[in-house]
Parts: structure tokens; sequence; C-alpha cells
């Protein structure tokens, strides 16, 4: 279960209507509450795959350092990532399971249609390693 | 020196997000964390022992492929942040 307040959901699929028709990217940050992820806030970041904007999204390690180290001193740990799939769907894709290294992570995707953010699902990366990875679809409970 | 340890890798390291290690270079630093989390090792190592593409290594800000690797010299003061990549897309 991915628990995220109304205002970084909102935010994050703002971020995929600015970016159309470029993917967009970003960290979700918050709390572990048992099994589930409880989301505070969202960073959004720079796309660095100017090569290939519209169809891949990569975040400079450089950024993330600075987010995990922001977000510890918040008490706030890197929980999940979102980006968008401009006039695509909502699914995970093959690039995106194979570029998924955060077990235990939310990958968040939002389909953003001619501009317009439509729907928007979570994936959890579970597995014991690269060679046993899997995205699971988990549900979202927006906050208030 | 103080080691930050991601999310997904802290399941291996007794939950801690910390790790304080003695080290004078930044090999030396994660040589000493995996050898007090063994169950780190394949996940920031390959069989031959070399660090796995999609970990990048940070010493405070800056990316140790681009200074000396894991020959860095490092000072007590220093954080290194053990940072998996994140990309994809449709």
């Amino acid at each position: 279960m991915l628990r995220i307040s109304k205002s970084a959901y909102d935010s994050i699929r703002c971020h995929g209507e600015e970016a159309y028709p470029h993917e967009c990217c970003g960290v979700l940050l918050g709390q572990m509450n048992g099994d589930g992820r409880v989301i505070t806030s969202s960073v959004p970041c720079g796309n660095t795959r100017t090569d290939s904007p519209r169809n891949r999204y990569h975040i400079d390690p450089k950024e993330l350092v600075r987010i995990q180290r922001e977000g510890r001193e918040r008490n706030e740990d890197i929980l999940g990532f979102y980006h968008s799939h401009p006039d695509h769907p909502a699914r995970w894709s093959r690039t995106d399971l194979a570029e998924a290294h955060w077990f235990g992570c939310s990958y968040v995707i939002t389909s953003v249609e001619k501009g317009k953010a439509e729907t928007t699902n979570s994936f959890l990366l579970d597995g014991t390693g690269e060679t046993d990875k899997h995205l699971d679809d988990e549900p979202i409970q927006i906050a208030p | 020196m103080k080691i930050l340890i991601p999310t997904p890798l802290r399941q291996y390291s007794d939950k801690q997000p910390a790790v304080e290690v003695e080290a004078t270079t930044v090999g030396e630093a994660l040589s000493g964390l995996v050898a007090r989390h063994p169950d780190l090792r394949r996940h920031l190592y390959t069989e031959d022992g070399k660090l796995r593409a999609f970990v990048n290594v940070y010493l405070n800000d800056e990316d140790v492929r681009y200074l000396q690797k894991e020959a860095t010299q490092v000072r007590d003061s220093d954080t290194i942040s053990i940072v998996p990549s994140i990309a994809g897309g449709r």
C-alpha cells in the first residue's frame, strides 16, 4: 500500500503535465508504516535524458544524494520515485523494470494524454536481487 | 567516517540508515562496511568484485568515478553516500 498526501499526489500529476511531451521524474519521501509507505513529500527532478526525453528518464545521482541528505535532516526517507508516460499507459515497461534497483520502494507512473494527467498507478519493486526482481501492482491511498 | 545507506539496502545493515567506519580510502570504507554487514556485498559488487554499474558512490557531493574511484582518500569528517541509479521510461 502506498499512502500519499493529496498535495504530493497533485504535485506529481501536475509535474507530468508541465513536462509534457517529455517524461517528468522525481522522488517520493516519507516514513515506513509496517509494510506500507507513507509519502509526505515529493521532490521534482530534472530529466537528464535530453537525448530521448519523450520516452526515457534518468535522475542525476547528485540530485539523489542531496535529496537523501536533506530528507534525512527532516526525518524523511526516500521511499519511491515517480515518472510520467506521455501518451502511453500508466504501466511499467521493460525499461522501467530493467532500470529499477530500489527494492521495497514504490515506482509511481502517471499517463499523460495530450498534455492532461490521466491515470496514476504505483508498483512495488520486490524480489531478492537483480535476477528475480519484479514490479507488483500496489494500491494507492490518497490522504487528505 | 559515515556511510549513508539507502532505504533498499537497510534490510542488510541491521536497519541502520548510517554506518560509521574507519578508513583512509573509499575502497577501505566500503570493505569495512561489507565486512560488518556481509549481506550487502552481493548488492554492491558483481561476482568478480567490481562495484555494480548502477551503484553510485559519492564522497560528499562528488561521484568517486570522477575522483580516484575506490582509491580516493577520505577523512573522518567525510560522508559517503551509496545511491542506486534511477532511470526508466516507456
